[in-house]
């Protein structure tokens, strides 16, 4: 199952520049009436990125913006030099996104025709695809499920399926929308790991603040702005200053 | 619910093209009818429990399953028959249709689903002339199966969130107070869905810039 787009942006003919890593400039975005997001001016080039705040805050806008999901209203989101608003495909084979709940992520009923979904989209060869499905299902401990019902899945093999079905897209960043908020502790600490080693670029979006604690840069997003930016402890630290004067 | 279709072996049946099996699937229901006999039935039946417990090597459970969710309609047809015409007749038809049921169930459990959409996507080709995108077709085929499970699933949580105040799981109400709540969430996961396939390449529109998001 594959869908084209017209004049959609193949991969290897994109004029990216790797080391430009995220950018946003002057970005905002409003639903409605509602502003969500304004003067975000921000450029990310560190490998590990942590976004916390408040539930409406306007973080998973955050994140939607870093791979095209959502475009801004105003300003520029740039990806490697490119714009999510006119080059999104090629931005989405950059940006690898994995959701909060696996259960709307994973689209296949069977857990290895779902990891190969993302490389049917891509144009990647069956023989390719079989052992790049096999290589992450192996390294990820889902081996032995490949052929099983997803929805038989425990909520953490869930979580595990949907972040090999971005890795197998392999990715030169991925973006993570709250990935541990319905684990477990055991669960947690397991996605947790596998964040932590991570070759790519990630951006994560979390609550759960000791994920943090090794991270290179954490944005505290408040009312739409981004009102710390900083190491985690101090963007931790104040964090909790803003939520303890509410 | 269990939605477990296929069920993983290294088998010959396993092996053959999906649209083999469809295409036997589907001359086995023209034969049954053109060999209008019990003994011709009876034969079918041995033979597609022999294909499915023998060479495909699958569970009896697996086609258990499949012929108690058809008993009473075998029984109706039975007794229906008895009634009308005779007993004989009855017992031609219930056969007829457990040896269709049953050999359907072979090909579902010994065929992924991928490749049963790749069947289908196939079929659906010529309708590109009209318009049709067989891969849409295909998707939503994949998509229904997947979350057939998920949505009833759903459907449990809030029934079991409405016995737990107090509302009765069962009966007309507990329908109506289950469907609202159930479609809310339908909806939000449909969105949630479309945001995962475009993240994951089937974009086929541009992104949407409007939907409320903390």
């Amino acid at each position: 199952m594959r869908f084209r787009r017209p004049g959609a942006v193949a991969a290897g003919t994109d004029t990216a520049d790797p080391g430009r890593g995220l950018e946003l400039r002057g970005v905002g975005h409003r639903y409605g009436d509602r502003v969500v997001l304004e003067g975000i001016d921000v450029t990310l080039t560190e490998p590990r990125v942590g976004v916390i705040g408040a539930n409406g805050s306007g973080k998973s806008t955050f994140a939607r913006l870093l791979n095209g999901l959502v475009v801004p209203d105003q300003g520029q989101v740039l990806v490697d030099g490119l714009d999510t608003r006119t080059q999104v495909r090629a931005v989405r084979r950059r940006v690898g996104f994995v959701f909060q709940d696996p259960d709307a992520q994973i689209v296949h009923p069977t857990v290895a025709e779902d990891v190969g979904y993302g490389l049917e989209n891509q144009g990647v060869p069956a023989d390719e695809r079989a052992a790049r499905v096999a290589e992450v299902l192996a390294r990820h401990g889902l081996a032995g499920h490949a052929d099983h019902p997803a929805h038989l899945l425990s909520g953490g093999q869930k979580q595990l399926l949907a972040i090999a079905g971005v890795l197998v897209m392999r990715p030169a960043r991925i973006v993570f929308d709250e990935p541990t908020t319905l684990l477990d502790l055991v669960n947690a600490r397991r996605v947790g790991d596998l964040i932590a080693g991570l070759e790519q670029q990630v951006v994560v979006v979390t609550h759960q603040l000791d994920l943090l604690h090794d991270f290179d840069r954490v944005l505290v997003v408040d009312g739409g702005r981004v009102v710390e930016d900083a190491g985690p402890g101090p963007a931790v630290a104040a964090y909790r200053t803003l939520m303890a004067d509410r | 619910m269990t939605l477990a279709l296929y069920v993983p072996r290294a088998s010959a049946v396993h092996r053959l093209p999906a649209g083999l099996k469809l295409l036997c699937l589907a001359v086995l229901a023209v034969a049954l009818f053109a060999l209008p006999t019990i003994t011709a039935a009876g034969a079918a039946l041995a033979g597609v429990l022999a294909v499915g417990l023998l060479v495909a090597r699958l569970p009896v459970a697996v086609l258990a399953r499949q012929a108690r969710a058809v008993r009473w309609w075998l029984l109706a047809l039975l007794v229906v028959h008895a009634l009308t015409t005779d007993l004989l007749t009855g017992a031609h038809v219930a056969l007829r249709l457990l040896t269709l049921v049953l050999a359907a169930a072979v090909v579902t459990a010994t065929t992924r689903v991928s490749e049963m959409v790749a069947v289908v996507e196939t079929v659906c080709a010529p309708l590109r002339l009209v318009g049709v995108r067989p891969a849409r077709v295909g998707l939503a085929i994949t998509l229904a199966l997947r979350f057939i499970p998920v949505l009833t699933e759903r459907a449990d949580r809030i029934r079991a969130a409405q016995a737990a105040r107090g509302g009765s799981p069962r009966g007309v109400r507990a329908l109506r107070t289950t469907i609202a709540p159930l479609l809310v969430q339908v909806l939000q996961m449909a969105h949630d869905v479309s945001e995962a396939l475009d993240a994951r390449g089937a974009d086929v529109e541009p992104p949407r810039a409007a939907w409320r998001r903390s």
